[in-house]
């Protein structure tokens, strides 16, 4: 909801913390995740996900979420996909070039990243092209994998 | 200024020391000379003759010329098949890529394949939205973004590789180039964004249409501040606007452009708004130039090409110097072969 996604924009400080203990607290869980196993938590993982994050920033599930890098606002809702920071359409009154109804992406995540602790800093590194197989997968148990090593 | 080694059509030059890739652009600039970069229209068209008769308009006047990937989002000819066109007659072309259409497959494919056909100045863009242009109901791709499309570019140049990472046999040899608009917000990320994309590989730079020296010169000072000067070629973009009734088109349909009320005004209150607009853009250019860091500008002069030779002339920018072209030493290598 695109009111929702811009409050989660507003909130961005408040939810960093929430997403920094969210994140702790699954990679914690890490021992009895990897028990259950991963592939059978994948879909009803991705399901809450889906509903979590879509309710709270339009997330689009590409599966390799940067929320903690772009203000807490999604990329993905930017009608040309970008990961690395506005193209240069952007309306003088900082609305989308082609939904001119929607604010631009990265004018809100500019302005979000601002009131977060990692700041803009994260802005500066030339993000990936998307790894377009990961579409629809869960990232919170991806990012398990990642940070506690359990095998997929 | 000429250099001992000029084009023989076909024929790429010698990658000199310090430079990337075999091109003009790079030597001119790397040279310490004002550059002038030009965009040509590609035509609606499969008349290679149309091609010619566009570039052949900014004949003595241009350093490079640069071929765009279908613009605002409308069918042309590809920009790959119009740089193929003029390097065989010995032109320099840029050759302007868009991630709109084309994944990183295709994308890869034709960066070989001009690099193979002698081009050696790439643009690195976007690309405009499929809903401004003539086939709204085209599925946009947007696999890359500008960004990882200039790392991707860098990556088979410098590493001789893939994005998969499998081995090139001969690497491209390029000059890297993106683009970037000084005059959308959010304005004070403008230059970060550049300091990103010189991160990225880009060592040149065409920026959105100039008509607002002030907010330029604020951002070539951040620009400045960020040690981007030496690390990047900035090529401000200037045009002559016909009328202010374009002008008005101009900034409300074109994304991206902004002009100055004070420069619509003008337009609407002069005699005769064509020579208005041409005097306009050689002023915009007089004072540009006088900007620390900028090495040179890219005209844009959509539907009066013919304009182009006229402010560049007009505006002394080149000093005297003739950029080569075709005929400019008498006779065309395919006027040779035909004698």
């Amino acid at each position: 909801m695109y009111a929702l996604r811009l409050f989660s924009t507003r909130h961005a400080r408040g939810l960093e913390t929430v997403y920094r203990l969210f994140g702790g607290m699954l990679v914690a869980l890490a021992p009895i995740l990897r028990a259950i196993g991963h592939r059978r938590l994948e879909r009803p993982t991705a399901a809450v996900e889906r509903a979590v994050k879509g309710l709270l920033f339009d997330c689009r599930m590409c599966g390799q979420c940067v929320l903690s890098s772009t203000g807490m606002t999604c990329p993905m809702n930017c009608p040309k996909e970008l990961r690395n920071g506005p193209c240069g359409g952007v309306r003088a009154d900082g609305s989308c070039e082609i939904e001119p109804a929607m604010r631009c992406v990265w004018v809100e995540a500019w302005e979000g990243s601002r009131r977060m602790r990692a700041g803009a800093a994260a802005f500066e590194a030339v993000a990936a092209p998307l790894d377009r197989r990961l579409k629809g997968s869960s990232t919170w148990l991806r990012l398990v994998r990642e940070r506690a090593g359990v095998p997929s | 200024m000429i250099f001992a080694d000029e084009p023989e059509p076909g024929q790429p030059l010698p990658i000199l020391p310090g430079h990337s890739s075999p091109g003009r652009l790079e030597r001119v600039l790397r040279a310490g000379a004002f550059a002038v970069t030009a965009e040509l229209a590609p035509p609606d068209s499969a008349d290679a003759e149309e091609v010619y008769a566009r570039a052949r308009i900014f004949d003595g006047q241009v350093d490079a010329i640069n071929a765009t990937d279908g613009s605002g989002a409308n069918c042309h000819m590809s920009s790959v098949a119009v740089c193929a066109l003029l390097t065989r007659i010995g032109y320099s072309p840029v050759m302007q890529i868009s991630c709109r259409d084309r994944n990183r497959i295709a994308i890869q494919g034709d960066i070989l394949g001009a690099a193979a056909m002698g081009v050696c100045s790439l643009l690195c863009l976007t690309g405009d939205g499929v809903e401004s242009g003539d086939h709204p109901e085209a599925k946009p791709v947007f696999d890359l973004d500008s960004l990882s499309l200039l790392a991707l570019a860098r990556t088979l140049r410098d590493e001789g590789r893939f994005q998969s990472g499998r081995k090139l046999a001969s690497p491209p040899r390029f000059f890297l180039g993106a683009a970037e608009n000084p005059f959308a917000p959010p304005y004070e990320w403008r230059a970060r964004r550049l300091a990103k994309k010189a991160a990225a590989g880009a060592q040149f730079i065409q920026t959105q249409y100039c008509f607002d020296v002030p907010r330029l010169k604020a951002f070539m000072a951040e620009v400045e501040e960020l040690g981007l000067l030496d690390k990047v070629f900035i090529l401000v973009g200037v045009g002559p606007l016909p009328s202010a009734r374009t002008a008005e088109w101009l900034r409300s349909h074109v994304p991206g452009v902004h002009i100055p009320d004070a420069v619509v005004r003008r337009l609407a209150s002069a005699p005769d708004a064509k020579r208005e607009g041409r005097r306009l853009c050689v002023e915009l250019i007089q004072e540009i130039r006088a900007l620390k860091g900028v090495a040179g500008v890219h005209v844009m002069a959509y539907r009066q090409e013919e304009a182009v030779a006229e402010v560049i002339a007009a505006s002394g920018v080149l000093q005297g110097r003739v950029p080569w072209y075709p005929s400019r030493d008498g006779q065309t290598q395919q006027q040779k072969a035909a004698s």
